[in-house]
This record gives C-alpha cells, structure tokens and sequence, in this order.
C-alpha cells in the first residue's frame, strides 16, 4: 500500500470536547441585574421546572473559543473553493450581512402596525417587482422559507387553481433528474408521483411526456437547466402540449443562476415558478439554512398566492391578510425577512447588467472545467452544458476508485467535492458547479488537484480509497450511526479522549 | 463586473480552450425565441456606496425597537443578545458552509448542531430533537404530519386549542387542506385564557389523532398539560406542545415531564433578531420511540477510521433526497445558522442564566400587570397563570393606542382581528429589555 501523506493534523485543527463535558458549577457568561424577583410565587409549582441536569455553564472566553475551535473545523466558501453541484455556492458578498443588522431591518417586530415599516415593505414590494423581471413571471410572493417550501407553495397554488376549474387532479409528472424534494412535494400536496425518464442526451422528449399525460396530471415539474446542467430544449412544447391537456407547469428556479439574461422562465410555458435566494441571489448558506424560496406565478394563478399579500395603496404599503382564493398561510409573519434584505443588497448591487454577466461568466467557468477533465473523467452527457457540469467515475472504476473515494480525496488537496451521486439517474455522479465568482487560477488549481487525483486512481488507487488522511477525523462511520442512533449528548457518551 | 473576477483577458484565454469565439456561443442551443427577449431591464449596478445610502434611507422609514419602546410579543420578542452570538454566526467558516454532506471537513457545522439537539432535549425534557425546522408555525405543521405518520388510519381528527397562536393555526390548516383524510377542530379557551379542557374533553374520542396546544399560548397563558395528556391518553390522541417563547423553559416545567409525544415551538427568543418575524427557527422535539417519523435533519454521533469521536448526518433514509415521494417531509434547506445563534446563546446564558433571565421578565411582567391593571382603566382578560405576557382589555383602546404612539410607545398587540370576541383586548409583553421606569411611562401614558 502507498505511503500516506504526512499527518497535517495540527493544534489549530484539533476537536474540541462538548460544551456539557466542559462545564463547571456555576460559570456564566451573562451578568444580570440584582432586582426583586418573587415570580415563582405567581406560578403553580406544579408548572415549575426543576433542575436543568447537563446545561452548560462556562464563561465568555470559553464558549468564543469553543465555537471559534468549531469553525476551525469547517470548510466554507471564504476559505475553500466549494463547487457543489446543483448549490450554487458563490462569494457572499459583505455588504449584504452589513445591510441586514441596521437596527432599522434587524430590530423590527412584525406584530406592530404596518405604518412602522413601510421602508421594509417598499423594500420586499420592489423585490418581488425586481425578481418578476428576471424571471419573467407576472408575480411574487415572498413567504416560503426555502426552495422545498416553494414547492409546495407553487403545488398548492396549481391545485386551487385546478379545483377551481372544476377537478384537483390526482397526478405530478416529475423527471427522474429531479430534485427529491419535487416528488416529496407533491406527496405533502396529496399528489401522486409518476416519473419519466429523460432520454440518452439527457434532457426530457416531447414524447415522454405524451405517454403519461392524460386528464388526470395536474401539473409537470420541470429542473431548467435540469440537474445534468443541460438546457431542457423542448420545455415550449412540453409546455404546450401539457397545457393543452389542461395541466400546469411547475418550474423548478433552483438552477435560475445559469438563465438570467439569458432566457426567462415566464416566456417558457411555465405557470409556475420557487427560486432559491441563497443560490442565485448570493445570500449565505448557513450550513444549511437559513434560505428563502420565493414562489412566482403567471396571472391566471396570483389570487391563489399566500397571504399576506404586500399592497401598495397610492403611498402606502399595507398587508392583505385574507384573500379568498389564497392557498392561506404557509409560515408565521413575512417570510425570511432578513434574507431577503441580503438579496435586494445584491441585486441593486449587480444591476440587470450584472445579472446577465454572472450567469454567463458562470457559464464560461463550468463549461471550462468540462473541457479540462474531458480526457481523464467521463463525462455523462456530452452535450453543452449550462452552469454546472457532469461526470462519472466509470474511468477510475476499473482500478477500483470510486466517486466517494475521489471526493474524499479532494479535501487533501483543500477543495470541497463535487456533489456526488447525484442526479441518481448518472451512475457515480460527480457534480461541479463552480459558479461566476471564481478567478480561472483557482479553476486551474481544482482542474490540477482533479487531474492528480485520476493519476493517483490510476498508479495507486489505494492511496485514493483511504482518504482523506489531512481532515479533523478520517471517514466516519455512517452505518454505525444509523444502527445505534447517538442524537444527543448523554452524561455516559464517550468522550473524545477515550 | 461585481463579484466577477474575469478580465477580458480571462475569458479570452478560457473562449480560446473552448475553441469558441464568444461567450454567447456557449447557449446557442437554447431557443432564439427564448435569448431574444431575455435581456433584464433593471437599473445598472449601483456602487457599494451608493447600495448602503439607499438602504439606509430605506431602513430609517421603519420604526425598531432601537428607537421606541416595544411591549410586543406574540411570538417574536425583544430580547438581549450577547455580542458573542453574532460574532460568532458571522464566522465565514459557519456562514458560508453548506449543509453538512462532507463530514470530514463539516465536523464544526455538525457539532454545534449535535450540541443543539442535546440542548433541545434538555429545555423541553424530550429524549430527542431534529436540527430544526423553518419556524415555529411550520414546526407545528410539521408535527400534525408526524402524528399522522404515527397513528393508524382511523385516527384523522385533529384538535387545534383557539388559544394557539393564530398564525399557527393557519398554516396547519394550510398543510393539512390536501390531505383529505384529516379533519381539523378547533378547542375553545375558558375563562383562564387557557384550552377548555371539559370542551377538550367532550371532543376527544377514538377518532383523535392529535391535540395541538400551546404552552404557554397565545395570550401568555401557562397552560396545565396535565390535564390535557390525562384527556389525550384516555383515547390514544397524542399530544403536541407548542412553544413560541422558549425563555419560559428557564422557569417552566418541560413539556417532556407531562408525558407530550411531540414539543415544537420557536426558537428567535434565543439569540436570534426579530428581523420582522424571519429568519429564525423552529425547534422540534419528541420521544425517542418515533424518531424514525421525525422530519428534517439529524446528526448523529460515530466514530471515524482511526477511533475518533465525529459527527454525521444520520437517518437520511426519512428524507427526500433518499426516500422522495415517501419521505417524512419535503424540507432540505433549513434555518442552521439561527440554530447555531441559539447554540451559542444558550452556552453563555448557561443554565443559571437562563433561569436567571426567565425570572426578571416573569417578575417585570408582573410588576406591569399591577400597575396597568385597576389603574389605568384596564382589566386583565383571563385568570391563568403567565410567564412574560398577558392579555388586557378596555375601553377606548384606539385612543390609548394613539397617545403611546405620541410618547413613542407600542403597547401591544391588539387581538381583535384573529379574535372578534377580544374587541377591546390586546396583548402586553414585557421582557428584560423592558426597564421599570419605562413600564411606568407606559402605566401613566395608557391611563392619560
């Protein structure tokens, strides 16, 4: 077997121990006032809590360091490049977090009279304006939370629209490239799911969709550019002819980052539209969280559009809370305000001008990456791709390595992997999307680290099955964690020293 | 170009790689009826000058609790924020991560979150929490989803207590209108302000699936679970608790010691701004008998190559990008880095803070009710025991209300549009950013 590299491993990566291993009777890091107290008399004992077994007590400086430790441990878009397929992880630009804690957005209540933020509301007005634009779709509701949430929005407009008709339906046609969440939506909007594949080039036909469709499909959900990074060519003919049967279309925006300026959902055929904010429109990903899903929808369908609904009544804003035709409310108050403060920030700061310019340079980065690895990586469709690009491990599987073995290796050479495995349709998938914000140094660094890596599958493909050997722990063992589920810290777990 | 590093050098070099012209020649495949009418007719880039002036003009026509005196909850609330909290979520390393796929270099994102669930467990006394949810009210949503999972087909009645937070309310009623197979009920409150548990108890039979209450609720009042889950379990309804002000857990007894199947609630009180409502978080909770029905994401402790301790995503097959259409929920993106806020604001209040912090708000709270109570005009509306909010009702409220917007005050929330039969009521909270001395300016301002 290959000599691992030297261990890298270093006091600035080592793991701290948990917070409730850390703890000390008594610390805190808050100091309160001394005043009269006496609450507990005002309540029952028989709803009064007792001791709080295992909660933290440690002071300032340990809990900074802890969670500074922690961050030590992450790989991020400001310290890695991070071209995960499908994520769209581009620079978060500064000014956005600067913008979102003003006092004047970050301190505001939404139960107060909606006179005491028209600046907010003009803002969240002429966002849902600015994103029909780029969208092309006739209108915004800025509510749902994140793209899943979207989803089901839009499906649960399509479907009051569609009772309002005269018949819910009973069926959503989604490709077998499809996100997860688009049939686990459908499921939540008391849908049935049926899948098409897509055809060899990667893209769905005309005729797929005429197999299946028939009076009782209420809608189809379409990825453009789908999650192969391939522009669905028919999506106007699949477009007509699903209308023609009396169905919708369900656009998927959260590839929106490959399209703007270069062609809008709203003159595609589509009916319906969720756009992930912290992709294309640069808010941070948060380690999951928090994003935004704004739903878009052509005329026909706005009166099925949550509440509240934003007004603008001559001067003033004011909030619709009951609409007759309205799906209702999909969450508390107004949406992820604070991330949709971040996405006004970048849109004004990018211009219509911008827009178009990071989605073609994003273009000009994925479709550079793909012509480098060409010859060492398989590509899985050789078409022209959009924003992100595909391959398989099929060359590196005849010495044994496989798509998880080469991700695992990237993190040696300091890049976060590719989405991998996905879409399941792509056996051994190797998803990069490297997104506009990149130099073509940093490009060509990831293209070397790829190439050293296909060499490494060739000449020792050991060494490339037992990474990473430079990351905080080696691969974990994720069946264990399945069979025995450790969800929480308990006085007896084992501690990392042991 | 902003934020777009190529020169035209650039993206000659890499045109010439490609063996291309143009950039344009990259998305010649799609349709010219589509590229011809594509162009995006907004304004032109603005500087980073000219970005902050226009949301600094656009953020001085709103009204904060910076520059008046807020006593509003229902949900959202006012609280202190430690400048650790947001030093620390401004750490690029934690905020522009993404969700943790690649364990081995996502070991900080996975164990604030681990550290999070624990701590989940231990303020609602639950044996296991996911890592969150969007918002309380989808947390909400999302355990009335659960329970149907659980409970057997001839279980679809859902019992919603009236003294659920409003919105709460709607939204279940939004998840669950395209599942035809659930009927939803509402429970009246009594004279306490808290769930009439005789009406609860008439309605509850072998049809329940579930009981939805909040705790405290909407109008400030801790309601007695235990009643409520003797009722629940007499006909194998489940319980679900809902909290939208987890301070409260600083003094209150966990929901998990009165035997609730599922604990939801908000999770803003703790550390997150108000930021109009979003975004926050919100936490789910339940026993440990149906966490393969919990949805969103869990990590889990394991071990990696070498023997050492790591953190995993674990569960996956519960979720949509396994199961698909069978999966326990349609979330992915969630709310992580409000999560990682209330991680680290709870590690510095610790466990004497917290109670400390839930006292002074449950004494504030008090020393308000006495003096707005009698005084000025004002009766308290429900007899039920509460921990930092309560409801008041009187006369001429829009009067009152436009003598404490002069003197820069906003008393609260007036109920009157999710509940007609509370014309004249509102409802006050009164957290420790509350001083003494400005609860009696809104004593005396209310009373004028």
């Amino acid at each position: 077997m290959a000599e691992p590299l030297p261990d890298k491993k270093s006091a600035l990566i080592s793991q701290p121990s948990l917070l409730f291993e850390s703890s000390s009777a008594g610390r805190s890091a808050v100091v309160w006032p001394a005043e009269e107290l006496g609450a507990e008399d005002a309540i029952p004992s028989a709803l009064l809590r007792r001791d709080t077994v295992g909660f933290p007590e440690l002071g300032e400086l340990e809990v900074v360091r802890h969670f500074t430790r922690l961050s030590q441990q992450n790989f991020a878009i400001e310290s890695q490049f991070y071209p995960l397929g499908s994520c769209t992880m581009k620079y978060n630009p500064k000014i956005n977090e600067a913008v979102a804690r003003f006092p004047g957005f970050a301190q505001l209540h939404p139960l107060a009279p909606a006179g005491m933020h028209q600046g907010a509301l003009a803002l969240l007005h002429d966002l849902e304006r600015m994103l029909a634009e780029i969208s092309g779709m006739d209108c915004v509701s800025l509510q749902p939370s994140a793209g899943a949430q979207g989803e089901l929005t839009g499906l649960m407009a399509i479907r009051a629209c569609l009772s309002e008709r005269g018949n819910p339906r009973k069926k959503i046609i989604v490709p077998d490239t499809a996100h997860g969440t688009n049939p686990a939506s459908s499921t939540l909007c008391g849908y049935d799911v049926i899948q098409i594949s897509s055809n060899d080039r990667g893209v769905i036909d005309v005729s797929a969709v005429a197999k299946v469709m028939d009076e009782d499909v209420a809608a189809i959900m379409i990825t453009n550019p789908n999650t192969l990074g391939l522009f669905e060519t028919n999506i106007e003919a699949i477009a007509a002819l699903v209308h023609g049967r009396g169905g919708l279309v369900y656009l998927d925006g959260a590839n929106l980052n490959a399209l703007m300026g270069i062609a809008k959902p709203g003159h595609m055929g589509v009916d319906v539209l969720h756009m992930n904010l912290h992709k294309t429109f640069s808010t941070p990903h948060g380690g999951g969280g928090p994003g935004a899903g704004p739903v878009a929808v052509m005329e026909p369908l706005r009166d099925y559009l949550p509440v509240p609904r934003i007004v603008k009544n001559g001067e003033r804003f004011e909030l619709l809370e009951d609409s007759a035709k309205s799906v209702g409310r999909v969450r508390s108050y107004f949406g992820n305000f604070g991330v949709l403060v971040r996405a006004y920030t970048y849109i004004l700061s990018l211009g219509g001008d911008g827009l178009e310019n990071a989605s073609r340079m994003a273009l000009l980065n994925a479709n550079y990456i793909r012509k480098k690895l060409a010859k060492s990586y398989q590509i899985a469709y050789d078409e022209p791709c959009m924003h992100e690009c595909i391959f398989t491990d099929r060359i590196q599987h005849k010495s044994g390595v496989s798509t998880l073995d080469i991700a695992k290796r990237l993190l040696d050479y300091g890049y976060h992997p590719p989405t991998i495995y996905f879409p399941l349709v792509v056996s051994g998938a190797l998803m990069i999307e490297p997104t506009e914000t990149e130099t073509p140094e940093t490009l060509d660094g990831f293209i070397a680290a790829m190439l050293a890596i296909a060499e490494e599958a060739r000449a020792e493909p050991e060494l490339v099955k037992q990474a990473p050997y430079s990351t905080p722990v080696r691969r974990l063992d994720e069946a264990r964690a399945a069979r025995k589920p450790v969800l929480r810290w308990q006085p007896d777990l084992p501690s990392d020293d042991s | 170009m902003r934020y777009t590093p190529h020169t035209s050098a650039d993206q000659k070099l890499m045109l010439d790689a490609l063996g291309l012209a143009s950039v344009d020649e990259l998305f010649s495949h799609v349709p010219a009826s589509l590229r011809e009418r594509a162009r995006i007719a907004l304004p032109d880039g603005l500087t980073e000058l000219a970005v902050r002036r226009r949301l600094e003009y656009l953020a001085a026509q709103n009204i904060s609790a910076v520059d008046w005196s807020f006593f509003l909850g229902g949900g959202i609330y006012h609280h202190f924020i430690p400048s650790a909290v947001d030093a620390t979520i401004s750490r690029s390393e934690f905020s522009t991560s993404y969700t943790p796929y690649q364990p081995e270099v996502s070991q900080g994102t996975l164990q604030a979150l681990f550290e999070y669930q624990t701590l989940i467990c231990q303020l609602t006394g639950m044996e296991v929490a996911n890592a969150a949810v969007y918002d309380g009210a989808s947390a909400a949503a999302e355990a009335v989803l659960m329970a149907r999972r659980i409970q057997p087909a001839n279980k679809r009645r859902v019992l919603v207590s009236r003294a659920l937070h409003p919105q709460y309310r709607a939204v279940i009623a939004t998840y669950l209108k395209n599942l035809t197979d659930v009927e939803l009920e509402e429970i009246p409150f009594d004279g306490s302000g808290g769930t009439d548990v005789d009406a609860l108890g008439q309605r509850l039979d072998d049809k329940s699936m579930c009981v939805v209450v909040g705790y405290p609720n909407f109008f400030g009042v801790i309601e007695d679970l235990a009643p409520i889950k003797s009722a629940c379990a007499r006909v194998g309804a489940q319980l679900i608790s809902v909290t939208t002000e987890p301070l409260s857990f600083g003094l209150l007894k966990p929901p998990g010691e009165f035997g609730v199947d599922i604990a939801v609630g908000e999770g803003q009180s703790l550390g997150v701004p108000m930021s109009l409502g979003g975004p926050a978080f919100g936490f789910f909770a339940c026993q440990k008998k149906f966490v393969r029905n919990i949805p969103g994401r869990l990590v889990g402790a394991t071990v990696d190559s070498e023997g050492r301790r790591g953190f995993v995503l674990t569960l996956a097959t519960r979720e949509q990008h396994i199961r698909r259409e069978k999966a326990t929920s349609n979330i992915c993106t969630s709310q992580t880095l409000c999560v990682l806020a209330a991680t680290v604001y709870l590690s510095l209040v610790g466990k004497s803070g917290l109670r400390r912090i839930a006292e002074i708000n449950a004494a504030r709270a008090r020393v308000a009710k006495a003096q707005l109570v009698g005084g000025a005009g004002l009766r308290a509306e429900f007899s039920g025991p509460f921990f930092n909010e309560f409801v008041l009702s009187g006369e001429n409220l829009t009067e009152r209300f436009a003598r404490c917007a002069e003197a820069k005050i906003v008393p609260g929330v007036r109920l009157e549009q999710w509940y007609p039969e509370l014309k004249n009521s509102f409802l006050i909270c009164v957290t420790e950013m509350n001083e003494r001395e400005e609860i009696a300016r809104l004593g005396r301002t209310l009373a004028r």
